[in-house]
């Protein structure tokens, strides 16, 4: 193992690990929106919304993220959509991880919604004060630990804009794996920090789920 | 050691889980042919007594003889698990919850061990399967999946399982406590076909009413000890011991 | 520029062999993963310590880092010790390996679910531990993992497109290979995410006929 490479190197890969975090956390505040609009959708009633939620998690779950990215990111000129590599990023891994919420939160409520609805609409409260008052509330609860391993697979999808060029960790990586061939010392360093990341996002959202479930 | 002269012989058996006793020095002989039944509450240590039998829960103290060979004996792991794999192939075990393997047939579940472990072929074991399952009036649900079955005709066929292996002694563990109590019927007829058949058999049963009318004698337990024993007439009509005639009265209250 | 879909039926050949190649990649690392994770399951639940410690170690890994920086390590790692291997089969290592440890993960909770019962009721029998595993715990928790693993497999489909940036010439480096001599990257990629989205339709098709029928024998 070459550790003196590896320590002339890693000041780049802790620069690029910052990216990696500033890119998740955008992806992750775009995807908690579109996943509440599109679970919003997919319970509505109005069949056309419930359609084109519906729609929006089949397609964006069933093609790969990696497509989507170069939709948005080749195509889009073609539409009039310019994005520069890092916008491309945030939008579409957003948006992709937006469709995996929305089954995410959808599926709290839908939990949480049988009886509770009816205890809740027999006391006299409307149907959106008890969603409101009675079912989001515990909802939320239900939510934050799937929400937790979205947020686990969207950190390590993050490593998917290195295809477009933006100089996050994976990226780096490579890039430094293929003018110095030292493939495992390069991916180590990487390694390292994209599970020092996920580790401490996992702790955040343990110490989340604890304490929404005492209150 | 002494030379074993009963079939089965339990000699000074002891458990404990840390520092709860669950059996105290048990003894017990029984013969070949012979039908014991053994009754008593819940946490008697009756369970217990009987999987240490076929070292399902192994004793802490004690021996366990079967037909001249010593179940529970102290060997290397390697060769004790040869050994009791050996002896299990002789003692047929019913449990309470059935546990038939739910991702196999009836026929399946009955032929999987003689296959693996007397290497019959096919057609033999299509043969015992048939056969065994007759005997339990299951042979026309014999490609049926435990899921496709009710709790009675899923212990008829377990009961054809562990017949299938031709065991020298079978033991029953509550084999009708969890059936709903219009399928117990079906269950102890079976289990009274194979007493006039002689089968050597051990049975917890929480059914006083059977117990009396098929076992040649029945053992009281009660906090780890056996409390008295004798012939079914004996026993639930002239119980010598006050525990024995509270645990009579308190059951036979509660089942009227 | 705008959009021409009609230039699509003359670059169709080269889409279809990609097709073709990400149908068989998916079904190369779906094996492996699926025999991967039975043996990674059965390793971290009864193997010795020393051989469970290393093995937890590369789950918490390949579990903690992105696939693709996996697939850059496999690819340029095996050449680095020698081993040559053409892009394909390291995409197939890479993703079958990967997907042996979430399939893995799965699969062990499934034998530590299967009730204590169907063990003692097997070693009853006579069976040994290994027998009864292999005969009765195994194959239930098989039974009860084929949902979820499933979705795996979903997901291994949509992955394999990672396969690209190492240079397989699957659906994805297909449609960049069109996209380099028509310069019409949206409706390329269009299609090749329609072919993505009707494999994963048959998939998921598949995957509900298969839950139907071991459903009887759970």
């Amino acid at each position: 193992m070459d550790i003196e490479l590896m320590l002339k190197v890693y000041p780049f890969f802790l620069e690029a690990a910052w990216v990696t975090i500033l890119l998740s956390v955008l992806t992750a505040i775009l995807g908690l929106i579109c996943g509440t609009l599109g679970a919003a959708a997919r319970l509505s009633r109005f069949a056309v919304l419930r359609f084109l939620g519906a729609a929006y998690v089949s397609v964006f779950r069933g093609t790969p993220a990696l497509i989507q990215l170069f939709i948005l990111y080749f195509g889009g000129p073609q539409i009039g959509i310019q994005l520069d590599a890092f916008e491309a990023g945030v939008i579409g891994l957003g948006i992709n991880a937006g469709a995996y919420m929305t089954e995410t939160i959808r599926g709290a409520i839908i939990a949480i919604d049988k009886g509770q609805r009816e205890a809740a609409r027999t006391l006299g409260l409307s149907s959106w004060q008890a969603t409101y008052k009675v079912i989001l509330p515990q909802a939320a609860r239900l939510m934050v630990r799937p929400l937790g391993v979205n947020l686990n697979m969207l950190i390590k999808a993050t490593a998917l804009v290195a295809a477009i060029a933006v100089v996050e960790l994976t990226y780096t990586a490579q890039r430094y794996i293929g003018s110095t061939y030292k493939p495992f010392e390069m991916f180590l360093l990487a390694g390292i920090l994209y599970m020092i990341i996920i580790y401490v996002t996992g702790r955040g959202v343990a110490w989340l789920d604890r304490k929404v479930q005492i209150t | 050691m002494t030379e074993q002269t009963h079939f089965v012989e339990i000699r000074h058996a002891q458990k404990s889980f840390g520092t709860l006793e669950v059996l105290k020095d048990i003894s017990l002989n029984v013969e070949r042919g012979q039908i014991v039944g053994i009754i008593g509450s819940s946490g008697s240590g009756k369970s217990t007594l009987l999987r240490a039998i076929n070292d399902l829960d192994p004793l802490t103290g004690g021996e366990i003889w079967l037909d001249g060979v010593q179940v529970n004996k102290t060997l290397p792991h390697r060769q004790y698990e040869k050994h009791i794999n050996e002896v299990r192939q002789h003692v047929g075990m019913v449990f309470q919850h059935f546990n038939l393997f739910p991702h196999m047939t009836a026929r399946e579940n009955v032929t999987m061990a003689p296959k693996m472990l007397k290497g019959l072929s096919q057609a033999d074991a299509d043969r015992l399967a048939e056969e065994q399952l007759d005997k339990v009036g299951m042979l026309e649900r014999i490609d049926y999946y435990p899921s496709q079955l009710s709790g009675g005709q899923k212990q008829r066929v377990a009961i054809a399982r562990a017949l299938a292996m031709k065991p020298k002694l079978m033991l029953f563990d509550e084999a009708t406590s969890a059936l709903d109590p219009e399928l117990v019927e079906e269950v102890n007829l079976v289990m009274k076909k194979l007493a006039e058949e002689h089968m050597t058999m051990i049975i917890v049963t929480h059914e006083m009413d059977f117990a009396a009318s098929v076992c040649d004698r029945v053992l009281f337990m009660d906090k780890g000890v056996v409390v008295e024993e004798g012939p079914p007439s004996v026993l639930f009509k002239n119980p010598t011991q006050d525990r024995t005639r509270e645990f009579l009265r308190k059951h036979i209250e509660g089942a009227s | 520029m705008g959009l021409d879909f009609s230039i699509i039926p003359k670059y169709m050949d080269i889409i279809l062999l990609g097709v073709a190649w990400t149908i068989g990649i998916t079904v190369a690392a779906a094996l492996l993963s699926f025999v991967g994770g039975i043996i990674f399951a059965v390793i971290a639940l009864y193997a010795p310590w020393l051989i469970r410690q290393p093995f937890r170690l590369i789950e918490w890994v390949f579990m903690g880092t992105p696939l693709l920086l996996q697939l850059f390590l496999i690819y340029f790692g095996l050449v680095q010790i020698g081993i040559d291997l053409p892009a394909f089969v390291a995409g197939i290592i890479g993703l079958g390996l990967h997907f042996a440890v979430y399939n893995s993960e799965l699969i062990q909770t499934a034998i530590l679910a299967v009730d204590k019962g169907q063990m003692e009721a097997a070693r009853t029998l006579g069976l040994s531990r290994t027998q009864a595993l292999r005969k009765v715990v195994i194959p239930q928790a098989v039974r009860a993992v084929i949902p979820p693993i499933g979705n795996n497999m979903i997901a291994l489909l949509k992955d394999s497109a990672l396969v690209s940036v190492i240079g397989v010439s699957e659906l994805t480096l297909s449609a960049q290979r069109v996209i380099g001599k028509t310069y019409r990257p949206f409706e390329f990629y269009i299609l090749a995410a329609a072919f993505y989205y009707v494999i994963n339709l048959c998939m998921e098709w598949v995957q509900r006929k298969i839950e139907r029928r071991i459903s009887v024998s759970r």
